[in-house]
């Protein structure tokens, strides 16, 4: 237990770290995949980056140079010349060639399977949230992916509903997630730390805050993790009891699963381990028991449109709710 | 339609036929005052007023929009519009800007410009040019109604299915949008067909198609690209009307649809469009550069070859769209490697263009400095592009604010920098008279400063992870490694770019309502232009040509007017200014009927130009009434078939006056 406290404090404190430091940046790649694209990246914007000051060099000295001049005389009536014509068509192309080759070389670098023995996990696009499921650990758990730093991961993705497109540009670009096709990615991250990412193909009217993040656990912390995450928990104080009560009287048993309980609901997001989550509502909201009494008392408010309607909870309620949930650590 | 097919030929007056099979008179010829007479018009220029006109009021509501989303996010968890709201802004601002904006600006131009320059009294099919024209309105108007009746559409221009489907949008707003789109498919095709006709059938005597001036090359390659593209469209909107409709499952995956079908028949339309958005403002520069610079168009036929390679390797470029998709390595390297290779036919232009300016003497007027400012702008989208064309860099930036900045400095650093050139370059041909140019430099500075800001700096905020289509973000969320800005720092700075770019619009409404009282008369040829246009008066009378002219050579118009300089100039002037006798390699073309109409003017009252139409615009409103039962209730599409099946009898059996 002392331990299992140490690592939630050491997450609330990279969580922090991470929200002051880097969150979302493409350029910045924390994997071996992410960094495979940022070394092309960084070689084609230098290519890119002479092209443009060729061109634009030549353009602006060519608007300096022959601009009108009063008494000018009728320029020469020049009307082309085949031989610097062909030179600027076969130009480019040799320029795209050096381009073509390595963006080859990376689409198959990436595309190809996974290096050692990756672990699979399970990505499920919903409207708007996302289900993580370790089928190796036998966890479910929504919108904060755990990892273990140094292990190869490979999602494995799919949706429920319409087209998603998952993101974590420090981890690896993206893709997308489509009913009926299994799409797969695979990374390895490389240090500790918490990455956001989020939605990033429109998928209706909270698709902006669709996000989610991935927090990267050093070996042993992370197996830590899974094991939590396996045994069901239980509420400890006469409140979060209360909570309990409260949740199976309601609707919420009919979306929500929380292991060990009758919640065994399939719509929404898997709540046996919420209060080891660092967010709240996918992402948008810190796990705190403020930002849960509001998104409890009225998630319409907090995220106009989604799919969890406002169940008139009492205040009482909502406190023993909060306490409940949060006791699911 | 026999008399319209035929070339228009200076003839006696038509005797009136009787018509015993007259179904109704048609109006008084010639119609060219009041407001029936716009209702009624057949005659290209006016219907290029009309499409310009209409494009331009869509140009307001489409910056409105955007505006309108670029408020909201300028600091983070705004509530400036809901999100709903804001989806609806979104899709309405890129569907407008698109297929109500830059397409119907390409095709005024298109309309009032193609034929007088290949020396044609009208186009081949009037009507149908008209009918084109109500069925762009009609669908316009239709498409936007939707706010009237749930709200604009929310699905986005790309309106990937199956969120488009029923099931994920459940309100008539899809259907609104899906209807509209098709209604402007069918105008798009319709006047598609009829450039396509008129270019290849109506060019006068001589200009075969390497001496046609280039922005009718370019409306030619567009016709094509139209005509091949939309069929993709139409079929897509056809399937998801049926999945909306009748219930079936082209698009819906749980019953074995497959939602990436959607997108292949989407971008197989949509990524020659982009090509049918970029090209007619190539067609514009590319006259432009050469008019400012005084020399002709740097390699002609290569700048022509490249156009067509351009529309070639355009339909071979579709999946670039759909990298993130999971095609898998091998067709995402085939469509990397296609969309890599269109690059060499535009750095071709690019190159051709630069080589035009050089060695020439260049006067940088308004048009020139937006022809100028459409080059160096187009080249910084060109290599953004060449960069997304690089799938693993596309996996990072698609659907990111970098994606944004790049089609941006396409279609707005290209077609509507291209545009804007094009009408301070043709406005004293359409209307008489000049636009100011100081007004006109002020225009062009404050937009593309404003257009830096804006689009520019949302290279950054793309590379920094903010996705598109989003309608709020957190501070949190942002990193502040370059310049100390994060996502409210770049957000705000693009949204002040964005007002700069408004400013300029209001100037450009200015100097446009100024021009129009108070603009200096432009006479025939205010610029020195090259090509035919030039050469009857402005605005051009209704038969444009008193006499069919006759070409011998490219920049026809040029040839000749340096002809009768070199006659006036005469042998003894060893020294030739820029008014006098080019020196060098043009070769001297007389056009001698063109001469012969300075000297002997013709009756010009004997001229037959086919007369004015209702049945155009009944005909597209009959259609418009059968795609809008779809929302209103079967029973109107029923009286918009019958009532098109009339109007088609009617257009069919008109009497030709």
């Amino acid at each position: 237990m002392r331990y299992a406290l140490l690592a939630l404090s050491a997450a609330a404190v990279l969580a922090i770290a991470g929200c002051a430091n880097v969150p979302q940046t493409t350029v910045m790649p924390k994997s071996d995949a992410a960094r495979l694209i940022q070394n092309l990246y960084v070689w084609i914007f230098w290519m890119s980056v002479v092209v443009f000051v060729a061109v634009q060099g030549v353009l602006v000295y060519a608007m300096w140079r022959f601009r009108h001049r009063p008494g000018h005389a009728m320029p020469p009536q020049v009307h082309g010349n085949t031989r610097l014509e062909v030179m600027w068509t076969i130009a480019p192309a040799v320029v795209l060639v050096f381009i073509g080759i390595p963006t080859i070389q990376t689409i198959f670098a990436l595309e190809s399977p996974p290096p050692g023995q990756p672990m699979t996990i399970e990505v499920i696009g919903h409207q708007w949230w996302w289900e993580f499921r370790y089928p190796e650990q036998g966890v479910v758990t929504a919108n904060e992916m755990i990892i273990p730093v140094g292990q190869t991961v490979e999602l494995k993705m799919r949706s429920e509903d319409v087209i998603h497109s998952f993101w974590i540009p420090q981890l690896m670009g993206k893709q997308d997630v489509v009913p009926t096709h299994v799409n797969s990615l695979w990374f390895t991250a490389e240090e500790g730390g918490q990455y956001f990412g989020q939605c990033a193909e429109y998928c209706g009217v909270e698709h902006a805050l669709m996000r989610m993040n991935a927090i990267a656990y050093d070996r042993p912390d992370f197996e830590a993790w899974a094991a939590r995450q396996r045994a069901p928990a239980a509420p400890t104080t006469d409140l979060a009891l209360e909570g309990a009560e409260v949740l199976t009287r309601n609707a919420c048993v009919g979306c929500h699963t929380i292991a060990g309980t009758v919640a065994q609901g399939q719509v929404g997001p898997n709540l046996s381990h919420f209060g080891s989550r660092t967010t709240l509502a996918a992402g948008i909201l810190e796990n705190t028991p403020e930002n849960l009494t509001r998104w409890l008392r009225d998630p319409q408010e907090v995220k106009p449109g989604t799919k969890m309607p406002n169940l008139n909870l009492r205040p009482s309620e909502v406190e023993a709710l909060v306490e409940y949930l949060h006791s699911l650590k | 339609m026999a008399t319209t097919l035929t070339p228009p030929q200076v003839t006696a007056p038509a005797p009136t036929p009787a018509a015993p099979q007259v179904v109704a008179p048609r109006p008084v010829t010639p119609a060219y005052h009041g407001f029936t007479s716009w209702l009624t018009t057949i005659d290209h220029k006016r219907i290029g007023i009309l499409y310009g006109t209409t494009a331009a009021v869509f140009f307001l509501v489409g910056g409105v929009e955007a505006l309108m989303i670029r408020m909201q996010l300028a600091v983070p968890n705004n509530g400036f519009v809901s999100a709903d709201a804001f989806n609806q802004l979104f899709t309405m601002h890129g569907t407008t800007m698109i297929f109500l904006v830059i397409m119907p600006m390409s095709v005024a131009f298109f309309n009032f410009i193609v034929p007088l320059q290949i020396g044609a009294r009208d186009v081949a099919f009037p009507r149908l040019n008209a009918f084109s024209y109500w069925a762009f309105l009609f669908g316009a108007l239709f498409m936007n109604m939707s706010y009237f009746v749930s709200g604009l559409p929310d699905g986005g221009w790309f309106g990937y299915a199956p969120l488009t489907t029923r099931t994920y949008s459940p309100t008539e707003r899809i259907d609104f949008w899906l209807l509209g789109l098709q209604l402007l498919g069918v105008a798009s095709l319709a006047g598609a067909f009829n450039f396509l006709v008129t270019i290849i059938n109506m060019r006068c005597p001589g200009m075969s198609l390497m001496r046609m001036p280039v922005f009718s090359w370019n409306t030619l390659v567009t016709s094509f690209l139209l005509i091949l593209a939309f069929p993709a469209i139409t079929v897509a909107l056809i399937l998801l009307m049926f999945d909306r409709y009748f219930g079936t499952n082209f698009y819906y995956a749980p019953n074995g649809g497959d939602p990436l079908l959607w997108q292949h028949l989407f971008w197989i339309f949509g990524h020659p469009e982009v090509y049918i958005l970029i090209l007619p403002a190539m067609g514009m520069v590319s006259e432009i550069l050469p008019v400012y610079s005084h020399k002709p168009l740097f390699g002609y036929p290569f700048v022509v070859y490249a156009t067509v390679a351009i529309g070639f390797i355009g339909f071979g470029v579709w999946s670039h769209h759909m990298f993130t998709v999971g095609l898998g390595p091998i067709a995402n390297s085939f469509f990397a490697a296609s969309t890599m290779l269109i690059a060499v036919p535009t750095g071709v232009k690019i190159f051709n263009w630069l080589g035009t300016l050089w060695g020439g003497s260049i006067r940088f007027n308004t048009a020139m400095l937006f022809a100028v400012g459409f080059v160096s702008m187009f080249t910084i989208g060109g290599l953004s592009g060449v960069m997304h064309a690089s799938v693993p860099i596309d996996l990072q930036h698609q659907d990111s604010y970098f994606v944004v900045a790049h089609f941006h400095y396409v279609l707005f650093g290209g077609s509507i920098l291209g545009l804007f050139g094009g009408i301070y370059h043709w406005w004293p041909k359409i209307t008489g008279r000049l636009l100011d140019e100081k007004l006109g430099r002020l225009n062009f500075w404050l937009m593309l400063i404003g257009f830096n800001i804006t689009f520019g700096l949302m290279h950054f905020l793309g590379v920094d992870g903010m996705p598109r289509r989003i309608y709020t973000y957190s501070p949190n969320q942002g990193w502040s490694g370059w310049f100390g800005l994060d996502w409210l720092g770049w957000n705000m700075l693009i949204t002040i770019g964005a007002f700069l770019i408004a400013v300029s619009v209001a100037v450009f409404i200015y100097n446009v309502f100024w021009s129009l009282r108070h603009g200096e008369i432009a006479g025939n040829d205010p610029w020195d232009g090259a090509t035919l246009e030039w050469s009857i008066p402005s605005p051009p009378p209704a038969y444009n040509f008193a006499v069919e002219p006759t070409v011998r050579s490219r920049d026809a118009f040029w040839a000749l007017k340096r002809r009768w300089q070199a006659v006036e100039v005469g042998e003894h002037h060893g020294h030739l200014t820029m008014a006098g006798m080019p020196t060098g390699e043009v070769e001297f073309e007389e056009a001698h009927s063109s001469e012969e109409a300075h000297r002997a003017p013709v009756d010009v009252s004997s001229i037959h130009m086919p007369n004015p139409s209702f049945f155009p615009l009944i005909a597209a409103l009959g259609l418009t009434c059968m795609l809008a039962g779809f929302v209103f209730g079967f029973g109107l599409s029923i009286a918009g078939a019958i009532y098109l099946i009339v109007a088609i009898g009617g257009w069919a059996l008109e009497p030709t006056s």
